[in-house]
């Protein structure tokens, strides 16, 4: 099949065009035409967000290598001119960082599984068995997902009745529980690279692929952990796994799956949008990657070959709808929209709303309880420091008695605007994992220019097989210069210590305090209740721009 | 650079890994080369090695090379002090002419394996793994 002969749409420039008329309606946000003979629908990376929330979309997404430009690394104004965006508009907001603050007063928040559950259900009315995936990083995210060990969020997903799902922050559950809860699930636990650590060979627990029969079509759903869970999280809570990107066994389950007779193969995937790109290059023979882990929401599909990649963001923000046209062993078209949830256009389903409300009474208190206020716009995402991680690393400098500290280049986490109360909820949606224990530690000056080295080459190695798909480690107290466009050990100079403006000196000791340690044994007070104490002592948190990281080559 | 043990542990990152730059190829791999090969071309087909492109563990990592029609396949890793991990020798009467076995890696290097086939011609394969602190993902 040519990718010529295939006939593609999106229906985000309609979209587009609606929401610029600023008199959005649930109509408009789910009208579809329905395509041929299956629908897909895709979510992921939900980091167990239950309720609309805010989540401002990167100002700085660098692409490295044949990546540098191309999308998902395009921001701003330049990713509204890439797809006909008006400033100023709900799509704008939706998908793009500038202005945030003012735009998210107007439009509101986004997502909640409730209306989620909504969007579904409509696709569902159009497409009675469309399936539903789940991409991963669902069990992992919250208080409530902390208390419960990811119990909230399998009973709210149970509700939307997925078809299937894939893995990452799931595993740092540690194994008893996750395979616990995997072996309880009704739908399919997905992952052709999830292999057994000591035998390296696949796991028993994981199904490489699954088939199902839609629209009188075999489509075959394959599933793609994320690939380097042992070494972005701590290997120790789940020795008995490995994993890996392995595309020779994704090839293999792609030919097997296609002698079984599936006239379609979707690879429902953890990757990260680059190593998905450049899989599609290598892997013969796969339809549709639904794409996952690296948080990027796009409005149209990008097609390699003779795949189609869909992105559909974070935090409950987007569904994707994909519709397909397949005949005769063959995906012939497709019809794509990434529905933005915006949870004051969308009516949430009344059900999820009590199943959601369900799991969080019994720790109602303590998720409302106000911490303090911020006069700045809180958020994380994007390459280097984000406000939310400038203002966890002033914690760990001032509770922990640090010079230096360091916060981790994950990419969950919603946003908080300049007026609004800081909760308890709010602080455990930027710190909630299984390892938070902040450590203070000593550090030679080589050490820590050797730690930038390593993490930035996980963030800008020019081949994205190499890379892991996290952001920049986040520092404070440190300055930095990283040209992007050297090879590891090359990138960073020019290191300073912010509080004396000195250079840092290879062979000082520096005091540094962190969080998310992936090594066992770690010790320290948890990193959510560092934050805490720290906002209650400042009652209002303002944080002013950070200048210390200075990037080139971008 | 002194860590205590308990030190160690409270580590930010990662575990001691104290180099920045990938390992190079040591003058002692060439020699083994040269030895295997007796310094014949080395064609690039023929030979596949398997490793991953980040190791989960540096101390084990899992390797599988196969060359069908070879009488013995050597395997390099080209940037450790010692970089002779193994030669697999194969018999008239082997079924397949693969093997799989686990290796240690001191850094970031590549791992190469050289096949030495039935008519005496020579085919190699290259395969970089990387060995990371880790940490900050996701």
């Amino acid at each position: 099949m040519a990718a010529s002969a295939m006939v593609g749409a999106s229906g985000f420039g309609n979209w587009a065009r609606l929401a610029a008329q600023q008199a959005l309606t649930q109509d408009q946000l789910l009208e579809f035409d329905t395509f041929g003979n299956v629908s897909l629908i895709h979510i992921t990376d939900i980091h167990a967000q239950l309720k609309p929330i805010y989540f401002r979309e990167p100002e700085i997404n660098l692409g490295v290598g044949e990546a540098r430009g191309r999308v998902p690394h395009v921001t701003g104004a330049d990713f509204r001119k890439l797809y006909g965006i008006d400033d100023g508009s709900p799509t704008a907001y939706a998908l793009t960082y500038d202005d945030f603050s003012s735009l998210a007063k107007g439009y509101g928040r986004v997502g909640g599984l409730d209306r989620v559950s909504t969007v579904v259900n409509a696709i569902r009315a159009d497409r009675p068995d469309a399936l539903l995936l789940d991409g991963g990083d669902t069990w992992h995210g919250s208080y409530t997902c902390y208390q419960t060990e990811g119990q909230d969020m399998v009973n709210v997903m149970n509700g939307l009745k997925p078809d299937a799902m894939t893995f990452h922050w799931e595993f740092t559950l540690g194994t008893d529980r996750v395979t616990e809860m995997v072996e309880n699930l009704p739908f399919a636990a997905l992952g052709q690279n999830i292999f057994d650590a000591e035998w390296d060979e696949p796991s028993e627990l994981f199904k490489p692929y699954k088939m199902f029969e839609r629209g009188g079509a075999k489509i075959a759903v394959i599933g793609q952990a994320f690939p380097y869970m042992p070494i972005a999280n701590p290997r120790w809570m789940f020795p008995e796994f490995s994993f890996g990107i392995r595309d020779e066994n994704m090839q293999l389950m792609v030919n097997e799956a296609r002698a079984e007779g599936a006239d379609c193969v979707v690879v429902l995937s953890h990757n990260g949008f680059d190593v998905d790109h450049k899989m599609a290059t290598r892997v013969t023979g796969i339809d549709v990657i639904l794409s996952g882990h690296t948080h990027d929401a796009l409005p149209e599909p990008v097609v390699v070959g003779n795949t189609i990649i869909i992105a559909s963001g974070s935090n409950g923000k987007f569904v994707s709808r994909v519709d397909l046209d397949v005949r005769d062993g063959k995906m012939m078209g497709y019809k794509h929209k990434l529905i933005p949830i915006f949870s004051d256009v969308i009516t949430p389903d009344p059900a999820m709303t009590q199943l959601i409300d369900d799991q969080r009474a019994p720790y109602k208190a303590e998720l409302e309880e106000v911490i303090g206020q911020t006069d700045s716009l809180l958020y994380r995402r994007g390459n280097f420091n984000g406000t939310w991680d400038d203002l966890i690393c002033d914690a760990l400098i001032s509770e922990r008695e640090a010079d230096i500290a360091m916060s981790p280049g994950v990419r969950w986490g919603p946003s908080i605007l300049p007026g609004q109360d800081i909760t308890r909820e709010d602080i455990w949606n930027v710190t909630s994992m299984t390892y938070g224990k902040a450590y203070r530690t000593e550090m030679t000056g080589e050490f820590i220019h050797v730690i930038l080295e390593d993490v930035g080459d996980n963030l800008f190695n020019p081949d994205p097989y190499y890379q892991q798909g996290g952001d920049m480690v986040r520092i404070g107290g440190l300055g930095y210069r990283i040209d992007i466009t050297k090879p590891q050990g090359e990138r960073i100079s020019d290191l300073t210590l912010l509080k004396t403006g000195e250079a840092i000196d290879p062979a000082k000791t520096y005091v540094v305090a962190g969080w998310a340690s992936v090594n066992e044994g770690t010790e320290g007070p948890q990193i959510w209740d560092v934050v805490e104490s720290h906002i209650r002592k400042q009652g209002t948190v303002t944080v002013t721009p950070n200048t210390s990281v200075k990037v080139v080559g971008a | 650079m002194e860590f205590s043990r308990r030190e160690t542990l409270a580590m930010g990152l990662g575990a001691a890994v104290m180099t920045v730059l990938p390992f190079r190829v040591s003058a002692a791999a060439d020699d083994k080369i040269a030895e295997f090969t007796g310094g014949a071309d080395m064609a690039d087909g023929g030979i596949t090695l398997t490793a991953p492109e980040i190791a989960e563990n540096g101390n084990t990592v899992p390797i599988e090379v196969s060359a069908p029609g070879a009488t013995a396949i050597m395997i390099l890793a080209t940037g450790n002090p010692t970089p002779g991990v193994a030669t697999f020798n194969f018999g008239p009467l082997a079924a397949s002419q693969a093997a799989s076995t686990r290796i240690r890696l001191a850094g970031t290097q590549d791992v190469v394996a050289i096949a030495k086939m039935a008519d005496g011609s020579f085919a190699k394969a290259s395969s970089t793994v990387k060995v990371t602190i880790g940490g900050c993902g996701g």
